[in-house]
């Protein structure tokens, strides 16, 4: 197609470079100025100087490292309920959604039609002390007056796992559709028990989409801040929490900065293990698809 | 389906035991479980627009107190709402225009050719789409501060921009690699230059990708918090404004809104798949 000429063999690079640029100065230069910024001194009022301020990491530890544990704990706990609750629903539709496939699914992405913050806004109205559930369990005495959900970790464990949820669904459908059910036939066949053929086929074809799902769950799920901002409380504080308070309120840049590299380190640092852990050939795969 | 199909019918007295299970699981068991998740999902939304028709006093809105439609036409009664919800529209619509032109341009690029360079572009565009938006805005508002670029307005749209851009490429990406080379050079065999046969061929077949990716980019800026919350200086859309109302008490208004945006995305959502199957039909 590109006729060898001089113009031809420019266009890529001219059609590329708008749209290249962008990405370079507002995506690939801003984290490169985050890693500098994390290594400077100063105050907001005096300005910031590039000091090699290691101490930076070594602070944003030692004063927040409970919140990072926690992100990293509710992550976890998010993402396996979100594997349970997932793939038994996308097991269903992929192998029995017959014709109305995609009508499930749009089903399930119904709650990308409403705004993220009003979702989780509308959870914190649902569990309000006295709100429509728990105002009518007072009411008749089922629960004590002083019981709250909202402001503690279930609150802010559900929200997450509501929020994310269909991201976790959406890649075990895709893997499990994928499959031949004829596979399935073949083991029954061999006189496999339904559970064993589950086991021994299925789920080890499916694991492709367990990866990507984990990986598109708990990414955003550690470094979220809005549930645990409308749901959580003093307790529930999480490290996105923080890196926004520690940068809009305190406007300290440095500390912010270095507790955003380190969770974005964290993070890469866990996605190489765990695909290590699960082998590479299932990462082609997934990164392929 | 099928393997159901081709399974013989139990008898109707004496139900085998193995036969029975199997049916109990995918016709009642795990059904019923995912029509109970999918109304666990709606929940909020119920709520949402429920709550949108209660006749509520003052700002509390969290007993059901009588209908009315008072919300509906006082929709626009909270000045800081409804210029939020109006600079929401206008950056996405910005966001929408730029990103759809500089995504198109670089899934042309990666799709059709090979260059010096296209695994860095490969590269990045993946690091975008997988970065928690939280280090998106944490580090756009590094660059800011750094070079202390007021923020604002023109801050929000460029970050909009950025993390809208790589989900475009990839879609416009997608239908490039899909695009039967054939039709571009039948078009230049029959005199067609180069201008004209993007114009006239290429655009309409990477079309229905286009609209793909327009609509994406809208749907993610309009609804965007976390990166937003980082660079909008004083100026305040939707997400943040709502946000913020959240600490004492979400006024109805908020509810008919997102009613009515809900209405619209599940209206262009289903009126565009009824398009594609009348057209495949």
């Amino acid at each position: 197609m590109s006729t060898g000429g001089g113009r031809g063999r420019l266009t890529p690079y001219l059609i590329g470079l708008p749209g290249g640029l962008w990405l370079a100065i507002f995506f690939v230069v801003p984290i490169l100025v985050m890693l500098s910024l994390s290594l400077q001194s100063g105050n907001s009022e005096e300005g910031f100087r590039f000091t090699w301020e290691w101490s930076n990491y070594a602070d944003a530890w030692e004063f927040y490292h409970t919140q990072f544990v926690r992100s990293i704990v509710y992550a976890l706990i998010v993402t396996g309920i979100c594997l349970l609750l997932a793939y038994p629903m996308a097991y269903w539709i992929a192998f029995y959604g017959g014709a109305r496939k995609s009508t499930y699914l749009f089903l399930i992405l119904l709650p990308f039609f409403v705004s993220f913050v009003i979702r989780t806004a509308s959870w914190k109205f649902i569990l309000n002390d006295q709100g429509i559930v728990l105002g009518p369990l007072k009411d008749v005495g089922l629960l004590p007056e002083d019981f709250h959900l909202l402001a503690t970790s279930t609150a802010v464990i559900g929200g997450l796992t509501y929020n994310y949820l269909p991201f976790m669904v959406l890649p075990l459908y895709v893997a499990l559709e994928r499959i031949d059910p004829s596979l399935v036939e073949a083991a029954h066949d061999l006189f496999a028990s339904r559970a064993s053929a589950f086991r021994r086929v299925v789920f080890p074809l499916s694991l492709p989409g367990v990866f990507a799902g984990v990986l598109i769950t708990f990414v955003p799920v550690a470094s979220d801040f809005v549930n645990s901002g409308i749901l959580g409380g003093t307790q529930t504080t999480m490290i996105g929490n923080v890196i926004q308070t520690v940068y809009l309120t305190n406007n300290d840049y440095p500390l912010a900065s270095a507790m955003s590299f380190m969770l974005m380190a964290a993070l890469l640092v866990g996605i190489f293990v765990y695909a290590r852990a699960l082998g590479t050939e299932q990462v082609m795969e997934v990164s392929q698809a | 389906m099928t393997t159901i199909a081709t399974r013989e019918a139990p008898p109707e007295a004496a139900p085998a035991p193995a036969v029975p299970a199997r049916r109990r699981w995918t016709r009642l068991i795990l059904p019923t479980y995912t029509w109970l998740m999918i109304l666990y999902l709606s929940l909020p939304i119920l709520v949402m627009i429920v709550f949108g028709f209660n006749d509520t006093k003052g700002r509390l809105n969290l007993r059901w107190q009588g209908f009315t439609l008072n919300w509906y036409r006082d929709l626009f009664a909270i000045p800081g709402l409804t210029t939020g919800l109006r600079n929401s529209l206008v950056i996405a619509v910005i966001v929408t225009i730029i990103t759809v032109v500089l995504g198109t341009m670089i899934g042309l690029a990666l799709g059709r050719y090979r260059f010096r360079g296209k695994g860095a572009y490969d590269l990045v565009i993946f690091s975008a789409i997988s970065a928690p938006e939280l280090v998106l805005g944490a580090s756009l508002l590094s660059l800011f501060v750094t070079v202390q670029f007021v923020r604002g307005f023109v801050t929000i749209v460029i970050a909009h921009v950025a993390f809208s851009l790589a989900f475009v490429t990839v879609t416009v990406r997608a239908r490039v690699l899909g695009l039967d080379p054939d039709l571009e050079e039948a078009a230049q065999d029959l005199g067609a230059d180069p201008w004209t046969t993007f114009r006239k061929i290429t655009l309409p077949l990477l079309a229905p990708g286009i609209v793909a990716g327009a609509l994406l980019t809208f749907a993610l800026s309009i609804d965007d918090y976390v990166v937003t919350s980082f660079v909008n200086g004083q100026v305040e859309t939707f997400p943040i404004w709502v946000y913020g109302a959240t600490r004492i008490g979400v006024p109805p208004q908020v509810n008919v809104m997102g009613t009515l945006i809900f209405l619209g995305g599940v209206g262009i959502a289903v009126g565009n798949a009824l398009l594609a199957r009348r057209q495949r039909g």
